[in-house]
């Protein structure tokens, strides 16, 4: 196993509020350049852990590395696109103070920023909305906003939590084109999901259920193993269902 | 350079949020208008008591614009005055006027010596002597919005500030974006201190509005330096954005940082000064010096009313100070909550 290979490095992980496990003995390499994707219903735990990878949040076991050094660190953060579950925006303000804040947050500088800026809206199709208030967009285009907001500073490692939630299948057939052409720049993308046919689309995949790592393997391998038809099949035999 | 990005991104938000800012400084405008009215209403009719008056002024005076009550002994006046069933009393030593007053609220005095200039104007040939003027309490010139001013400008200065610091860090907590902030590379204190920046700016902005309005358009007494005025307000400003950030911490929801304002602020009225503090029961008073707004009103009103400068507030301006450091510090330190580092 070379560190070189492996950006995402979760060791036996767990974590509990309380009584209540959350996540149980998980471990999991992702390597660089892959669109990883985390499957499991509402509640198994996915958030949980992406949050732990952005450095949001901390096992109670166990330990998360990110490049080879462990999670949370804050010279890793900004080499690390987060997108929360829920559209953390300013509503007060214009889609371009937004962006412009997060992009200072990020340390771009004015030109550069500009740049950016011009580049993720187009990537998200809201050029036109730029100078909106955030209050007028509808919620596919806010969720679209944060996902560009992700994108600012070009980190080496997205994590995307339920990024096209309430997303139209033709936009999100766009994001997903886009997914893929920053996985061919080099990007590693991690997303979570409840949605089948975006499973799919995913290098690997780790379906997580009741907080534990019930498979991990690539769509294909997954069904096959499985004898199953469909990759929701596939979970539910894996589940135990 | 975060940091200046965190303080324009919160200026832009009050900016956009107009009502707010009409909240913020149209209604402490308008109370204060308010209480000038209230304060400084004309209508009273003292109430005179009179010893030892000669016959021919007193039925003179009888018909005057007062509650006038005869005693036989000074002694009976002095009890009434003390009961507060007279607010002063006219004695005669041998056609020497005297007029004791009770004194402790300004407007009742200003009653009284205009009844008694206007009434004794006019028997003026019987009298011998001016009138020789007594106060138990308190002093000729000074108005009751003169006293409460200053305690009232630095309470709505600490009032507002902390509702609307409070509720803007509960927001960016509830919406999810105080944890999308903490997915970037900001520091824990740039949050604290950009906070504590852009809303000083919009602080100090309220505070000089509302002060100039209350000195300039209302008449508000103003012996010291109007800067220090400023100075004392953003201090306290300061203060009560970083408590009104730290308490939000522990509220879910707008109501319950409206939930905050009867423990947190309401009994800080109470040790301002605007009641008088040597009355307060033993088992309370040690409460005091853990009221920001104690020292802010007592360097207000040292500066409006005295006329003191920097050598008498600077321990006012340095227990503020100490308060501000450790809320920013606290709060600080709650961050952790969100992320460790």
């Amino acid at each position: 196993m070379s560190q070189q290979n492996n950006i995402v490095s979760i060791r036996n992980v767990s974590k509990a509020f309380g009584k209540h496990s959350v996540l149980h003995e998980i471990t999991l390499e992702i390597s660089a350049g892959e669109i990883f994707g985390f499957l499991g219903p509402s509640g198994a735990g996915k958030t949980t852990l992406v949050k732990q990878l952005a450095g949001l949040d901390t096992p109670t076991e166990g330990a998360n590395f990110l490049f080879g050094d462990k999670m949370p660190n804050i010279h890793l953060i900004n080499k690390i696109g987060y997108m929360a579950q829920s559209d953390a925006l300013y509503n007060e303000l214009t889609a371009k103070e937004n962006l412009e804040f997060f992009a200072s947050l990020y340390g771009l500088k004015h030109k550069a920023r500009k740049k950016r800026i011009s580049e993720v809206m187009e990537l998200v199709s809201l050029t036109d909305d730029l100078n909106k208030l955030v209050s007028n967009y509808s919620g596919g285009m806010k969720r679209r906003l944060s996902l560009a907001i992700a994108l600012l500073h070009q980190p080496q490692l997205l994590i995307l939590d339920e990024p096209t939630v309430g997303i139209d299948p033709v936009l999100r057939k766009s994001i997903w084109d886009a997914f893929v052409s920053l996985k061919e720049n080099g990007t590693t993308i991690i997303v979570t999901t409840h949605v089948m046919d975006e499973a799919e689309k995913c290098d690997r995949l780790g379906m997580i259920r009741d907080g534990k790592l019930i498979a991990v393997g690539t769509p294909n391998m997954l069904v096959q193993e499985t004898k199953a038809s469909s990759i929701e099949e596939a979970f539910l035999i894996y589940g135990g269902a | 350079m975060r940091l200046l990005a965190l303080v324009i991104r919160i200026l832009q938000q009050i900016i956009r949020d107009k009502r707010t800012i009409a909240l913020l400084i149209v209604a402490p405008i308008l109370i204060l208008t308010m209480l000038n009215l209230v304060f400084n209403g004309k209508d009273y009719v003292p109430k005179i008591g009179f010893v030892n008056i000669p016959d021919t002024l007193e039925t003179q005076l009888l018909a005057s614009d007062a509650e006038i009550t005869t005693y036989e002994t000074e002694k009976q006046a002095i009890e009434a005055l003390a009961d507060h069933e007279l607010d002063a009393y006219l004695l005669f030593d041998s056609m020497e006027p005297t007029v004791v007053l009770e004194g402790s609220d300004p407007s009742v005095n200003g009653s009284v010596i205009q009844w008694l200039q206007s009434s004794l104007s006019t028997v003026q040939q019987d009298i011998q002597s001016e009138p020789k003027i007594e106060y138990i309490y308190g002093s000729s010139t000074m108005s009751s919005f003169d006293y409460f001013g200053p305690v009232l400008l630095g309470f709505f200065v600490f009032f507002f500030t902390f509702l609307i610091a409070g509720i803007s860090f509960l927001r960016e907590r509830t919406t999810g974006t105080l944890e999308r902030l903490l997915a970037s590379p900001i520091r824990k204190w740039e949050i604290v201190l950009g906070y504590t920046i852009g809303f000083g700016i919009f602080a100090i902005i309220q505070a000089s509005i509302i002060a100039a309005y209350a000195i300039y358009g209302l008449g508000l007494l103003m012996e010291g330096a109007f800067i220090y005025v400023l100075l004392i307000t953003l201090a306290l400003a300061i203060t009560a954005l970083t408590l009104g950030i730290l308490l939000s911490t522990f509220a879910n929801n707008e109501l319950q940082i409206i939930q905050f304002i009867p423990l947190a602020v309401v009994p800080q009225i109470f040790f301002s000064g605007l009641f008088n503090l040597d009355t307060i029961s033993e088992w309370l008073r040690w409460i005091i010096p853990l009221t920001p707004l104690y020292y802010a009103a007592d360097a207000l009103r040292n500066i409006m009313v005295r006329g003191m400068g920097w050598d008498m507030i600077y321990q006012d301006v340095l227990f503020l100070l100490g308060f501000s450091i450790l809320f920013i510090v606290l709060n600080i330190f709650a961050l952790r909550r969100y992320r460790k580092i």
